[in-house]
């Protein structure tokens, strides 16, 4: 497939301005003012697209609601807080490839009548935010950004905001909170950000893979951008491997690819002729899928039957030497650091189930452990406020469903068979 | 307080957005540089120069894992040790900090020259394990790379 977001990357001053109008960037500018902005919002409907950052809702339906709230100003925020553990695939995009971002962003801007947009980005990218930031220099020089872009009567600024290490900031109100200057705690829902966002205007939020594909849909139309990948799930899709693979990285493939082909064709296998044993697909907060499980579609739609999810695209690949318990365990404390605090079940149940993980890894553990596991994980499941709760008792479920005999082990044993140094 | 120069690029960061209280994440990291850490002094600066309550800035700045509300060394150390990190090797990373430089998580060597910080993932999952010393990435570690890149921090 010709690659669409890591388009010229090998080149060595990719993130130069002059590099990327080379190659044809910044000309999907001039074709969306050529448009009505409604009609920019038609492509990219057309074209399929959906949010990136996990949740896979459709673009343009977003864009739509947004678009129909009456209230001015409306903000633009890209969502550059990729802290899902094993996701790296917007690094490429915000290190190497910054202009394709700032042009999707003055596209969608435009789009939306959105005359403000801000880059939310993770503190712990550092090199990012002075790419960023001189990349948004250069646009401004050439008049890609600020008052009247290329004379054509259009405003948007874009500046750079600078997370400071808070995993719940990928959710979208509690990033809106944080843009604030207040604690990262997600708001309740209704309202929605397109219509109650940021300073209680309309927000339209989208992460940066999802608005790096705006250029390209302006440039060859959303119909025939709709014809990469599946038929319910289009485009390009970041797919980025970790773990113990011969080439871990990250792979621009067609959303949908086999998660089999992934690993063995594209990252080439398991390395120094180990088996496989277990692959979190979408980050570690998507429910783990055994070796014999991996026969599946990666996109939004064809995840869930194979009981877990797309998530950010981050596929962590195992080998035999890895424990399970292991695992869950530091995937527990993980969530039990980023939750927020606001709401019980997620506050309370991921303490518990870091405590119970720790103790059954420790050869610590109970009879009725296990139970007292699911039994969280039940409480948890569908009552917290937003979906960090969820992706926690998702990975001790997911973790139970296929490995539940490890667990067994550890706790009759009272210590691990497996020994995770390799 | 704040010097002219610092007042006035946190006047800069306040223009980029419609209230004051927004820009105050990114003048909390302004007084992190400038103080080296968050101590109540740099907060109430920021407290001031925003006219914010301190109560609201505290509250904000303790929220967030990169501020910091101790000192730290001169050098600082952010190990990543989630998942990915961990199937390749991390923990044992962690034992060479301690045992090779006397550091655990959350401290300060004696001579101050590195504070040791865990992370929970730094997105260099593909070239794990991986850290940010200050902020410089440095991927694919192993114990003997580890020992020679700290040796060029002073």
């Amino acid at each position: 497939m010709e690659k669409i977001l890591l388009k010229n990357i090998e080149n060595p001053n990719s993130a130069d301005i002059r590099e990327y109008q080379k190659t044809g960037g910044y000309q999907s500018i001039s074709n969306a003012f050529e448009m009505q902005p409604r009609d920019v919002i038609e492509e990219v409907k057309s074209s399929g697209l959906r949010g990136r950052g996990g949740a896979g809702f459709p673009t343009a339906m977003k864009w739509n609601f947004a678009n129909a709230d009456p209230k001015f100003p409306k903000y633009l925020v890209c969502n550059a807080d990729e802290g899902e553990p094993g996701t790296f695939k917007d690094r490429p995009i915000l290190e190497k490839n910054p202009h394709l971002l700032i042009e999707g962003m003055v596209i969608s801007g435009y789009a939306l009548r959105a005359e403000y947009g801000y880059i939310y980005l993770r503190g712990e990218y550092p090199l990012a935010k002075d790419i960023l930031d001189n990349a948004i220099a250069q646009a401004r020089e050439k008049n890609y950004l600020g008052e009247n872009i290329l004379g054509k009567n259009v405003k948007f600024e874009l500046s750079v905001y600078q997370g400071a290490g808070a995993y719940i900031c990928g959710e979208e109100t509690a990033l809106i909170e944080s843009l604030e200057g207040k604690k990262g705690q997600p708001r309740s829902k209704p309202p929605f950000p397109v219509n109650v966002g940021a300073w209680e205007m309309p927000t339209i939020v989208n992460n940066v893979e999802t608005l790096s594909n705006v250029p390209y849909i302006i440039a060859i139309g959303g119909e025939a951008y709709s014809k990469i990948g599946r038929e319910d799930c289009t485009g390009p899709k970041l797919y980025c491997v970790s773990g113990h693979v011969v080439k871990p990285g990250v792979y621009e493939l067609p959303m949908g690819t086999n998660l089999r082909d992934i690993i063995y064709k594209h990252a080439g296998g398991i390395k120094n002729n180990k088996k496989l044993k277990a692959v979190l697909p979408g980050g570690i907060s998507t429910p783990v899928l055994p070796a014999d499980r991996i026969d599946c579609l990666m996109d939004f739609i064809s995840m869930p039957k194979h009981g877990s999810m797309l998530g950010s695209g981050a596929v962590i690949v195992m080998d035999e030497s890895v424990c399970m318990v292991k695992v869950a365990h530091r995937a527990l404390k993980f969530f039990e650091h980023e939750s927020c605090g606001k709401c019980v079940p997620c506050r309370e149940g991921t303490g518990w189930l870091r405590q119970i993980l720790g103790r059954i890894e420790s050869g610590k553990g109970k009879q009725g452990d296990i139970e007292l596991l699911s039994d969280i994980t039940d409480i948890m499941s569908g009552r917290t406020f937003c979906p960090l709760g969820d992706g926690a008792a998702g990975v001790v479920t997911g973790m139970l469903r296929h490995f539940r005999d490890e667990f067994e082990e550890h706790i009759k044993s009272g210590h691990c068979k497996l020994s995770i140094d390799n | 307080m704040f010097n002219e120069t610092v007042l006035k690029e946190i006047d800069g960061i306040r223009a980029k957005y419609p209230d004051a209280r927004s820009a105050l994440l990114p003048s909390l990291y302004v007084a992190q540089r400038e103080f080296g850490w968050l101590s109540p002094e740099a907060m109430t600066c920021v407290a001031k120069t925003l006219n914010l309550p301190e109560a609201m800035v505290r509250g904000t700045a303790s929220f967030y894992a990169m501020f910091r509300h101790n000192p730290v060394g001169r050098n600082v150390i952010q190990l990543c040790t989630n998942v990915s990190c961990m199937i390749l090797g991390s923990d044992r990373l962690l034992d060479l900090l301690k045992s090779r430089f006397d550091l655990e998580p959350g401290e300060t060597t004696k001579d101050g020259r590195f504070s040791l910080v865990i992370m929970e993932c730094i997105g260099a999952c593909g070239t794990a394990p991986a850290m940010l010393v200050n902020t410089d990435f440095h991927d694919n570690l192993t114990e003997q790379n580890l020992e020679e890149i700290m040796g060029k921090y002073k």
